[in-house]
């Protein structure tokens, strides 16, 4: 009896002295967990529905995914109909109202920002073309700035209980990430004019941002697999005139662009593109140090 | 004037003569001369370098001025920029285009042609009276399952969907309203209601439309127990568990109008359903779920069989499902693999034609797919089915399995642009009738209008 007593007393100290998780969170790509760590002042709790190895286009609805949505206080995703194959499932099986689209646990990060690539006809020729425009915004530091700002407005929205510690989380994140990004800039600086062929265009907003252009594609259409017959034609544009580096994200596919790159003789590296994507980039910071190296790796 | 000139070019050539005969008089004053006059022009040659080299100097530095006060244009230029970029970034409420519209529209565009003998109306599998949707149906070309799809939520409390199919009847082309439903979004606790016309969620393969198949057809214990997929109008009640482990159970009350039900109308409910689903992941690569259900049907408006005798009584059936899926780092992309499979065992009792019948039937398909390529994808199927056997009484009647175990081998290859269009090609060895029959079919689905969903 006095066993039992003492560990009911052991559990409830310990139970106390975890810290109180007032939030539960469910993120669709790890770049929003990252953001969520840095904003949640340790209240919030984040499931990720998917690693830097999957394509945020393609995932299915497992049912491990309906479960995580069931409990969610909190979603955020990239939007732009990025998730637009399994996101409404996930919303509509989890029977969870507290997520549901226009409710506060409902937050898309691409909402946050100025969408590019906005396609003026929308037509499948095109290929799964976004009508909202590019949804992979987390590729530009500044999109990040407006990003954080609304979701710590949503916190404190969900959470209001802990507003003052969502502020601090907010102006402390803020100020290294005004620091982190003026050094980015520093070094972006040479990476100015570069011409680089992608997989998929999931580097737009990169590309916008340190001033480097798209070479070409290779997918003929956004999220119709590379062909042979569209690599060739590739082969012989590019020929004349070869881009700095052949980029892909981890989990696309590296057939194509080693074949390319070997025939072009450039270097085809495969950038972070989200948190987690290769070692280091573990953190929003971390996305970007590595993303930089890599990119004056073969700027030299 | 001529002569002028030449007295004025002889004075000078006099006065020449004149210091060079002087000069050579006397050699010291000479080097002498010539010394000073080297001197001179030194001194005279450094300062004009020195002068030269001091306005190349400040032609340098004011290069360099210069370059420094571009530079910093230029740096102004791109600071500037940057900032317009900036602003020009502030979120706004951009434009929704037309085509993201709430609801999302769709079709689905399936036609395939089909090479067989066995089929067409009087489609029959020994021992079983299937449902008037079972068999390869007619061949040659076909319009297949064809369907329009509408869903959208209703507003922020409810959800509706209405799918109209096209369908072959005997030569003619036929609408069919398959789908009409409404279900609630944001009930308490887990809880879901659904109503109206849907496909049941027994089974793993049942609530599927046909059209996101991996074979062109489906499995036999489909075809022979539910007719395909088992529709009704009803409604269900169903409760997801707030665990981490997916956890979905509920219950379905059915008018009994399709198959396999066929109740007297109104008595209630001619139909019910109980089923539980659950599933999850192993590691990141690897993902399950596993299911259980039970349809109980009442068939007292009897099930007429392709002999125009009809099956009057009561029917239950149990449906164990389980599927496991791999992809490489959990990116079903590139290469994925899907195992899937379902155990059937039904009871059935009452009469045929007046004659008691009671007895149990059983039936179980397993197929694998393996995508290997972004392109391609390879699977193969093993379905079958089994009767027990009748008595003498019943002996010779549809329900006689004739000692028979209908099955089928399939194999499926399968060629896909984009998520929106494939094409695949399949060839049956079916046995599920008294004659074997070696068939192939092709078929291509492609979708157009809203993003088809990734159901697992």
């Amino acid at each position: 009896m006095k066993a039992i007593l003492s560990a009911m007393i052991l559990a409830a100290a310990f139970a106390a002295a975890s810290p109180a998780r007032a939030l539960e969170a469910f993120a669709c790509e790890p770049d929003w967990a990252s953001l969520l760590e840095e904003l949640g002042a340790g209240h919030v709790e984040t499931y990720t529905a998917i690693n830097a190895h999957q394509d945020p286009h393609y995932i299915q609805a497992r049912p491990s995914l309906i479960a995580h949505v069931r409990n969610a206080d909190l979603l955020v995703c990239s939007g732009a109909q990025l998730e637009i194959g399994w996101l409404p499932l996930l919303l509509r099986r989890s029977t969870n109202s507290k997520v549901q689209p226009g409710q506060p646990g409902y937050f898309l990060a691409a909402d946050q920002v100025r969408k590019i690539e906005v396609p003026s006809q929308i037509d499948r020729a095109q290929g799964d073309i976004h009508p909202e425009g590019n949804p992979h915004v987390q590729l530009d530091p500044r999109n990040i700035k407006f990003i954080a700002r609304a979701l710590s407005q949503r916190l404190k929205q969900i959470d209001a209980a802990n507003a003052a510690d969502y502020d601090s989380a907010l102006s402390d994140f803020q100020k290294r990430w005004d620091e982190a990004s003026e050094k980015w800039e520093q070094r972006a600086r040479t990476l100015r004019g570069l011409r680089v062929v992608a997989h998929h265009v999931s580097f737009s907003y990169l590309l916008r941002w340190l001033h480097m252009d798209y070479a070409g594609t290779l997918e003929p259409k956004p999220g119709v697999p590379p062909t042979s017959s569209h690599l060739s034609e590739l082969l012989s544009d590019l020929k004349a005139n070869p881009p700095a580096a052949i980029i892909r994200a981890p989990y696309q596919d590296p057939k194509p662009s080693e074949w390319l790159s070997e025939r072009l003789g450039v270097p085809a590296i495969v950038l972070p593109y989200t948190v987690g994507g290769a070692e280091g980039a573990d953190d929003l910071f971390g996305l970007y140090d590595v993303t930089l190296d890599r990119l004056e790796e073969v700027a030299k | 004037m001529r002569f002028r000139l030449i007295v004025s070019l002889w004075a000078a050539l006099a006065v020449q003569a004149a210091a060079t005969a002087h000069a050579a008089e006397d050699p010291a004053q000479q080097v002498k001369e010539l010394r000073r006059m080297l001197e001179e022009m030194k001194t005279n040659y450094e300062a004009r370098i020195e002068q030269l080299e001091q306005r190349l100097d400040n032609a340098e530095r004011a290069v360099a001025e210069a370059r420094d006060q571009a530079s910093s244009a230029e740096q102004s230029a791109e600071d500037a920029r940057d900032t317009a970029e900036e602003v020009a970034m502030q979120p706004v409420r951009q434009a929704t285009p037309l085509s993201a519209l709430n609801p999302g529209i769709d079709a689905v565009l399936v036609g395939s042609y089909g090479d067989f003998d066995v089929g067409g109306e009087d489609y029959a599998i020994p021992g079983f009276i299937v449902g008037p949707e079972s068999g390869p149906g007619d061949p040659g070309f076909s319009l297949g399952e064809s369907e329009f799809n509408m869903y959208s939520n209703i507003d922020d409390r409810f959800f509706g969907n209405v799918t109209f199919s096209l369908h072959d009847e005997g030569g003619e082309t036929g609408v069919e309203l398959e789908e009409a439903y409404l279900q609630t979004l944001t009930l308490p606790a887990g809880l879901r209601v659904r109503g109206g016309r849907f496909f049941s969620d027994i089974g793993y393969l049942n609530s599927f439309h046909p059209h996101a198949d991996e074979f062109t057809d489906r499995p036999l214990p489909y075809q022979a127990f539910l007719g395909r997929n088992y529709r009704d109008d009803g409604v269900q009640v169903s409760w997801l568990a707030p665990t981490d482990t997916f956890l979905l159970v509920g219950a379905e009350a059915f008018k009994g109008g399709g198959f396999p039900a066929n109740a007297e109308p109104g008595a209630g409910a001619g139909a019910w359903t109980l089923f539980a689903h659950t599933g999850g992941d192993i590691g990141i690569s690897n993902s399950w779920a596993a299911g259980l259900s039970y349809l109980h049907a009442d068939v007292d408006a009897g099930r007429v069989a392709s002999d125009g005798t009809s099956f009057v009584g009561e029917s239950k059936l149990w449906i164990a499902d389980a599927v496991y899926k791999w992809a490489p780092d959990g990116n079903p992309r590139n290469r994925n693999f899907k195992l899937q499979g379902e155990y059937f065992a039904r009871s059935e009792d009452g009469d045929l034609g007046g004659v008691p019948y009671s007895g149990d039937q059983n039936g179980w398909y397993l197929q694998g797919i393996y995508q290997f390529a972004p392109h391609w994808s390879a699977g193969y199927r093993y379905d079958r089915l089994h009767a027990d056997g009748v008595g003498t009484a019943l002996s010779g009647t549809p329900l006689d399995p004739l000692g028979l175990s209908p099955e089928r081998h399939s194999l499926v290859l399968q060629w896909q642009n984009s998520e929106f269009s494939k094409v695949r090609f399949q060839f049956t060895r079916d046995d599920s009738t008294p004659v074997t029959d070696n068939q192939f079919f092709i078929q291509y689905i492609a979708t157009m209008g809203a993003h088809p969903a990734h159901q697992f």
